[in-house]
């Protein structure tokens, strides 16, 4: 039994089924993002002023990924275009394209991703807060380079004052005391954590390893969704579009491959087929245009 | 969406073009824009996302065909809509209306 309605449209909507079934499905994802969107703003609206942490996450490494994505949803659109006019070579081109945008989206993401689970946070008993990337990591002791510690009172959100001050230390910062904020930048450096031994193994003024006893440290974590409430938020969020990433480019990559034999004997429904996945996957363009600013920017 | 002649297909792929140009001087946009000594947080927050609404209406408008798309669509997007308003709207109402009690002795 032939199924109807697979390029022809019904009377009723004016549209084929599939295109009434990923509307469908686009607006309960439109809800389920919309949720989270929603937690979001909950829970940074509702934060304690200062400890909403920003600038923790790589800008230039989103805006890459950004345009990764707007490349793919642009060579998705050709590649449809190109079936209509009956160019599958350059359909397959096109859609070629978009697949190792997602591939390198996805690669972008783990990247991101492991640098996260490699930073590790840690409150020593003295009141000092550390953050840096983990070298090494025994049962009696952290080793963490590129180290930046500042008063763990402060809060995580006074993070880019602390690096400002790193980088760039007041003039008066040789003088200074240890209550100032120069010297809270750079303990390790000037000696402040007695418990705390570093190496010089950059050269670069600030790339010293630091190496942390495991009996100086009240709390330790690394920057996972555990870390605090906007990791919860930032990698519940950024799997969850990842994912759709992932689910799209695998239909996209069927309909490429083995998928693409339906050209040969129902071209328009093929063509169909390519601007379904295409929808889907312009939605998670959509997701990622909102996701981008709110979480690397805001 | 209409367009579906040779010629039609070919103004569609420049019109692509012109939106995928477009979107990427969005982006550079978005992450100049954050740079910007605003006077308060609530601007920066505003024009980040009067700036991703745009180009999200770029991608929904032209590589989604939602310009010229058939009714059915636009009600189902419609009542969409309507829920996810909604939905934020009981994210405002519930931040005054915290819960309190919540610290049995």
């Amino acid at each position: 039994m032939e199924i109807p309605y697979v390029t022809e449209p019904r009377k009723d909507t004016g549209l084929y089924n599939a295109k009434v079934g990923i509307w469908l499905f686009l607006a309960s994802e439109v809800m389920l993002f919309g949720g989270f969107f929603s937690a979001y703003i909950l829970l940074r609206v509702g934060s304690v002023e200062g400890t909403w942490p920003t600038e923790l996450l790589n800008v230039p490494i989103g805006t890459f990924n950004t345009l990764v994505l707007i490349i793919s949803s642009v060579t998705v659109v050709l590649a449809w275009s190109a079936l209509k006019l009956k160019q599958f070579g350059r359909y397959k081109f096109f859609q070629a394209i978009t697949i190792i945008c997602a591939l390198i989206f996805v690669c972008v993401k783990s990247y991101e991703y492991r640098d996260k689970f490699t930073h590790y946070d840690v409150i020593l008993n003295d009141g000092t807060r550390v953050d840096g990337h983990l070298v090494e990591k025994t049962d009696e002791y952290i080793t963490l380079s590129h180290p930046l510690s500042y008063p763990a009172e402060k809060g995580i959100a006074y993070r880019p004052i602390a690096i400002e001050l790193r980088d760039n230390p007041p003039a008066d910062a040789e003088t200074a005391g240890h209550d100032g904020d120069a010297a809270a930048a750079h303990p390790a450096e000037e000696g402040a954590d007695e418990h705390a031994t570093t190496s010089d193994s950059h050269g670069d003024g600030h790339g010293h390893d630091l190496t942390i006893q495991m009996a100086d440290v009240k709390k330790m974590t690394n920057w996972g969704p555990w870390a605090n409430t906007y990791f919860a938020i930032y990698f519940t969020m950024t799997a969850l579009h990842a994912l759709h990433v992932i689910g799209g480019a695998l239909v996209i990559a069927y309909l490429w491959g083995p998928g693409a034999k339906m050209w040969k004997t129902d071209p328009e429904r093929y063509t169909n087929r390519i601007e379904i996945s295409g929808l889907f996957w312009h939605f998670v363009d959509l997701v990622w245009i909102f996701l981008f600013p709110v979480l690397y920017l805001l | 969406m209409s367009g579906h002649t040779p010629e039609e297909i070919h103004q569609e792929v420049r019109r692509y073009l012109w939106v995928f140009g477009l979107l990427i001087i969005g982006t550079i946009v978005t992450v100049a824009a954050s740079y910007l000594d605003l006077p308060s947080f609530a601007w920066t927050v505003a024009l980040a996302l009067l700036i991703a609404s745009v180009k999200g209406f770029f991608v929904a408008g032209y590589f989604m065909h939602l310009m010229d798309e058939k009714k059915m669509v636009y009600g189902i997007l419609g009542s969409t809509v309507f829920f996810v308003i909604g939905l934020m709207f009981l994210t405002i109402w519930a931040m005054s209306d915290p819960p309190t009690n919540t610290i049995y002795p």
